[in-house]
């Protein structure tokens, strides 16, 4: 293909999205998948995640959204089918709130369970980083879909608030775009897809790129919240671990990476300390977002449905990537900035774009992309 | 006549605990809170307040003797929270504090365990004032460098019960202040120290 230099459309949203987790299992995008991946993704619908069981969400089910433009489509371009979503920026990417599905308390969870998840955050608030046990309900979607992080959100959720939910950073994948529409049915509130004008952003593994601000809060989605569960599976002993500040085993673990790759070979879930006492998972975040959540303005809610946990980290928050000092804590770099927006310094995701091995890096948070494709920043839009 | 709750309690309750989150996540800095309860004396509307958006059946509850003395207290939280009054503060969820100036010493409440750091007690005490900008000068997670409120009234040798408060850590009780018309949050992990 080389010489053709085509410009290339991005792929279509939806769950059969052929988007690489660059930061799940790799080294960075700029170290080039397997070529095993590549062949195991190329051509076929593949679950864009590999937790995602597609059963029979209810409430959450969105429609498959394959829209082929050029631009990634704005949710509510999905959304207005439901005849609820209206303009409010001329920019098509918010909603105001509407009226919420009748027959649901406002944000679906009963106020019994909103207390004891309040009483959960406030207290992961106050001991940054400690996983705070809470009595996680069945939500109407399966467990690795978010079901914590959308009990935190419908917890803290009020009528005021505009809510943004990524996934990986985008806004239009089947994730965000089902949280997005659940919160939109069962609560009214305003949504949108510019972090700017979130109050409270839900995310799945990504940090948005634009920079957080004072009174936003960003709620993650977590599936494993224990960051020595791989290194000691019984709870009664990594409970004893956290109450004696006994973090040596994850020290021996970025060690033994060392070792063996020369480097510390963890890219992402890459644990951290908080405020100088607890180890914590900051999430599977590719670790070049770590840094973002040092001195964060913004409050971060953690919630882990599943392994019912929810742990914070408050504003203004100290949080290191643990290393050694002949082995500082480093961030992944692209050799490429975004095909689309031109962007560098920022995640990159490697998009395959047919059999022959072509592909190209893009943004993965789509927003900070169409924002800086709105104000005229053009990419080369070519393979590599 | 029992005096009413909320009168919204789903968004009430929401606006309540969101100035606490906040509260809590920025330790100093005053929130507003006006939750138009009319609550029995001396429970005060903002006491009254926390004390509906966060207690149940679940979290039991200790007054202080002010509040202790009146039945009209001690049925209103009861019907509006179903929450079990104690007598004991190391066994309570949440403390209710109307004098803060007779406010117990704060190892008498539940500090948590080693392992479960959260079974510890918080402390909602009703302050004559709360002013950011001046007083003691407060650091730690949620403040940006330092930051620095006054509280009034507060009991003898206050500052240094905080002290040793924060020098258990993760263990300790956490402090939310209320005064008339607002909220402010005062974390285990907050250190204070005299200005």
């Amino acid at each position: 293909m080389s010489g053709t230099h085509t410009v290339f459309p991005p792929p279509s949203a939806g769950e059969g999205t052929l988007r690489n987790r660059g930061g799940e299992g790799s080294d960075g995008a700029e170290r080039s998948s397997p070529p095993h991946e590549d062949r195991a993704l190329s051509g076929s619908r593949v679950p864009l995640l590999r937790d995602f069981v597609p059963a029979q969400p209810l409430l959450t089910q969105g429609p498959p959204s394959p829209i082929p433009s050029r631009a990634r489509p704005t949710w509510d371009e999905q959304d207005a089918n439901l005849g609820q979503a209206r303009d409010r920026s001329g920019g098509g990417s918010a909603a105001e709130p509407s009226a919420p599905q009748s027959g649901y308390n406002f944000a679906y969870l009963d106020e019994g369970t909103k207390r004891m998840i309040r009483r959960a955050i406030l207290k992961g608030i106050a001991v940054p980083g400690y996983q705070v046990p809470f009595a996680s309900r069945e939500m109407p979607m399966p467990y690795g879909w978010g079901t914590g992080g959308v009990q935190v959100t419908a917890a803290i959720l009020g009528r005021a608030d505009v809510l943004k939910v990524i996934d990986q950073g985008a806004d239009d994948t089947t994730n965000a775009v089902s949280i997005r529409r659940f919160f939109a049915k069962t609560s009214g509130v305003a949504t949108t897809t510019r972090t700017a004008e979130a109050t409270v952003i839900q995310t799945r593994h990504r940090i948005p790129e634009t920079p957080l601000t004072e009174g936003q809060t960003l709620v993650y989605q977590v599936p494993i919240p224990e960051p020595l569960r791989y290194l000691e599976p019984r709870e009664t002993e990594t409970r004893q671990l956290h109450a004696l500040a006994e973090y040596g085993a994850m020290h021996v673990k970025l060690y033994e990476d060392i070792s063996r790759h020369g480097h510390i070979a963890t890219t992402y879930a890459y644990p951290v300390e908080v405020a100088g006492r607890y180890v914590m998972d900051p999430s599977p975040t590719p670790k070049f977002d770590n840094p973002k959540m040092d001195g964060c303005p913004a409050l971060q809610l953690f919630g882990a449905g599943r392994e019912r946990r929810i742990y914070a980290v408050p504003p203004y928050t100290r949080v290191r990537s643990l290393d050694f000092e002949d082995h500082p804590f480093r961030v992944q770099e692209f050799t490429h900035p975004c095909a689309l927006c031109g962007a560098k310094g920022v995640y990159l995701d490697e998009v395959l774009l047919d059999d022959a091995g072509n592909r190209m890096f893009v943004c993965s948070d789509t927003d900070h992309c169409e924002g800086r494709r709105a104000d005229g920043h053009v990419g080369t839009g070519e393979a590599i | 006549m029992l005096a009413p709750g909320f009168a919204d309690p789903v968004h009430d309750a929401q606006a309540t605990f969101r100035a606490v989150m906040d509260a809590l996540a920025r330790p100093g800095l005053p929130r507003p809170l006006t939750p138009g309860l009319t609550p029995p004396a001396p429970l005060t509307p903002e006491l009254a307040a926390v004390a509906l958006t966060l207690a149940d059946a679940d979290t039991p509850v200790w007054l202080d003797a002010g509040l202790a003395a009146s039945p009209a207290v001690a049925a209103y939280l009861r019907f509006h929270t179903g929450a079990p009054l104690t007598e004991d503060p190391a066994a309570a969820a949440f403390a209710l504090i109307s004098d803060p100036a007779r406010c117990p010493p704060l190892n008498a409440f539940a500090p948590g365990t080693p392992a479960y750091p959260d079974t510890s007690t918080t402390l909602v005490l009703a302050l004559d004032a709360i002013t950011a900008g001046e007083g003691l000068c407060l650091t730690g997670p949620g403040i940006r460098g330092t930051t620095r409120v006054a509280l009034a009234p507060l009991p003898e040798g206050f500052v240094a019960q905080l002290a040793g408060n924060r020098a258990d850590f993760p263990l300790g009780v956490d402090l939310i202040l209320t005064a008339p018309g607002r909220v402010a949050g005062l974390p285990r992990s907050t250190a204070v120290t005299e200005g």
